[in-house]
């Protein structure tokens, strides 16, 4: 009699743990389905039996669905991984399979999207019975950087192009310098982006590297794209162009302090000038900032507790903090790794190099 | 108006389904605070900027809210001097 496969479901949500079970023993191959309300849960429980599917939330407390996806591609490749998440930023999509998830799932809502959840998933564990290899496709380079910071590697990767070599370093997950031909640095980065084929090789990591990037990679990336958008992306090269309001900035940018992934500044007209630093979208993350800045301001003054002093936010990407400035409203991203402290350490940095 | 120390409750429409406060903290003042986390949760994530959690710093009052499947749960601490 063949093995019934078994699945472990993830989610730190005690009616997702309770309903789900019901679901899949629904499925033809009559799963077992185990249960862990945390990835740290999760994970001792895949190190003492064997499970032929993880089904995984995404956005949960302390470890998230991509941090647990991160460790156990490396620690359980042979593992089926599906993600099962309400989130449907096509970004988090990309991400995780960008990381070897096998499929991204949205949580049903309806009787069809039931019915669809659950081919998925049966299908997903007739692979696993089938076994076989998966590896990765062709990847653009910027997936495979994206993949090094999000697994939190330590290496460096070599490019070569035609005869051309460049290398950029991680450590932790953060890249901390990049070399190409005549270049160092940022700019080497973005040269190296700028190239549209070539190979790579991950070699073992270099922790007597001086660091001399400090941007996170999200901004590093952000900004390379955006200078090769306005470079016509011939991949010529970098230099010589005008940054526009979401582009990199050089060093002199208040914004540039480790942990600190965007910025922008903006006056209370809604005319003014958006003062942007690595912000995908600069009017709408400035209109979000201005209008709830504004709103807990008039809630201050109709609770007579005095001036509002900032407005800080954890998410699961990114933390914000947003503070007034005179007229403007400063509004800055942080890593999701900082502390609160940290967060306002860093913002309290910021506005101090904004005065001056 | 003193402000109290406690917590409470709304669903998405900020009708509050449960509460630490004292009855006579006016709802109406609950209904503005709600209706600010809520607010600012759904702007932010209308902004693609996904927040779990807020704290909003005055000088005499810290109000954390946590985002709640829509809702909120909404912490209110009065701040002293020293």
């Amino acid at each position: 009699m063949a093995e019934r496969p078994k699945i472990l479901l993830l989610d730190d949500e005690q009616n997702v743990l309770e309903i789900y079970p019901e679901l899949l023993a629904r499925l033809p191959s009559k799963p077992e389905v185990r249960t862990a309300d945390s990835g740290a849960r999760a994970l001792a429980m895949l190190e003492s039996e064997p499970f032929s599917l993880l089904l995984c939330d995404l956005n949960m407390p302390h470890m998230d669905g991509l941090q647990v996806l991160a460790i156990v591609r490396r620690k359980f490749p042979q593992l089926r991984t599906a993600m099962l998440t309400a989130i449907t930023d096509e970004q988090f999509r990309a991400r995780a399979y960008g990381m070897g998830l096998d499929l991204y799932l949205e949580k049903p809502t309806t009787g069809p999207g039931i019915k669809s959840f659950l081919d998925c998933v049966e299908s997903l564990l007739d692979q696993c019975a089938k076994g076989g290899f998966r590896g990765m496709q062709s990847k653009g380079l910027v997936d495979i950087i994206q993949m090094e910071c999000l697994c939190r590697s330590s290496s460096v990767i070599k490019i070569s192009n035609g005869a051309q070599e460049a290398r950029v370093w991680f450590q932790d997950g953060e890249i901390i310098d990049a070399a190409a031909p005549d270049l160092a640095g940022e700019a080497a980065f973005q040269r190296i982006l700028a190239w549209k084929t070539g190979n790579f090789e991950i070699l073992p990591p270099e922790p007597a590297r001086k660091r001399a990037i400090f941007g996170s990679y999200e901004s590093l990336l952000l900004g390379a794209a955006q200078v090769l958008d306005e470079a016509g992306g011939t991949g010529a090269g970098t230099g010589g162009n005008e940054p526009g309001a979401g582009a990199a900035t050089p060093a002199k940018s208040p914004f540039r302090h480790p942990g600190v992934e965007f910025g922008l500044a903006v006056g209370k007209d809604r005319k003014a000038p958006i003062k942007a630093w690595g912000v995908e979208d600069p009017p709408v993350l400035a209109e979000w900032a201005r209008a709830t800045l504004e709103r807990f301001r008039a809630l201050g003054e109709e609770l007579h507790v005095g001036p509002i002093t900032h407005v800080q936010g954890c998410g699961l990407r990114h933390h914000i903090m947003i503070s007034p400035r005179g007229e403007d409203t400063v509004c800055a991203g942080f890593r999701s790794t900082l502390s609160a402290d940290q967060v306002r350490a860093t913002m309290t940095r910021i506005l101090t190099q904004w005065d001056s | 108006m003193r402000l109290p120390s406690g917590c409470f409750t709304v669903d998405g429409s900020c009708k509050v389904v449960a509460s630490t406060l004292p009855h006579t903290f006016s709802p109406e003042t609950v209904r503005k605070l709600a209706h600010a986390a809520v607010s600012t949760f759904q702007a932010a994530r209308e902004a693609q900027v996904v927040l779990t959690e807020i704290q909003i710093q005055y000088p005499a009052l810290k109000v954390t809210a946590r985002e709640l499947r829509g809702g909120a749960m909404i912490f209110l601490a009065p701040q002293t001097v020293g």
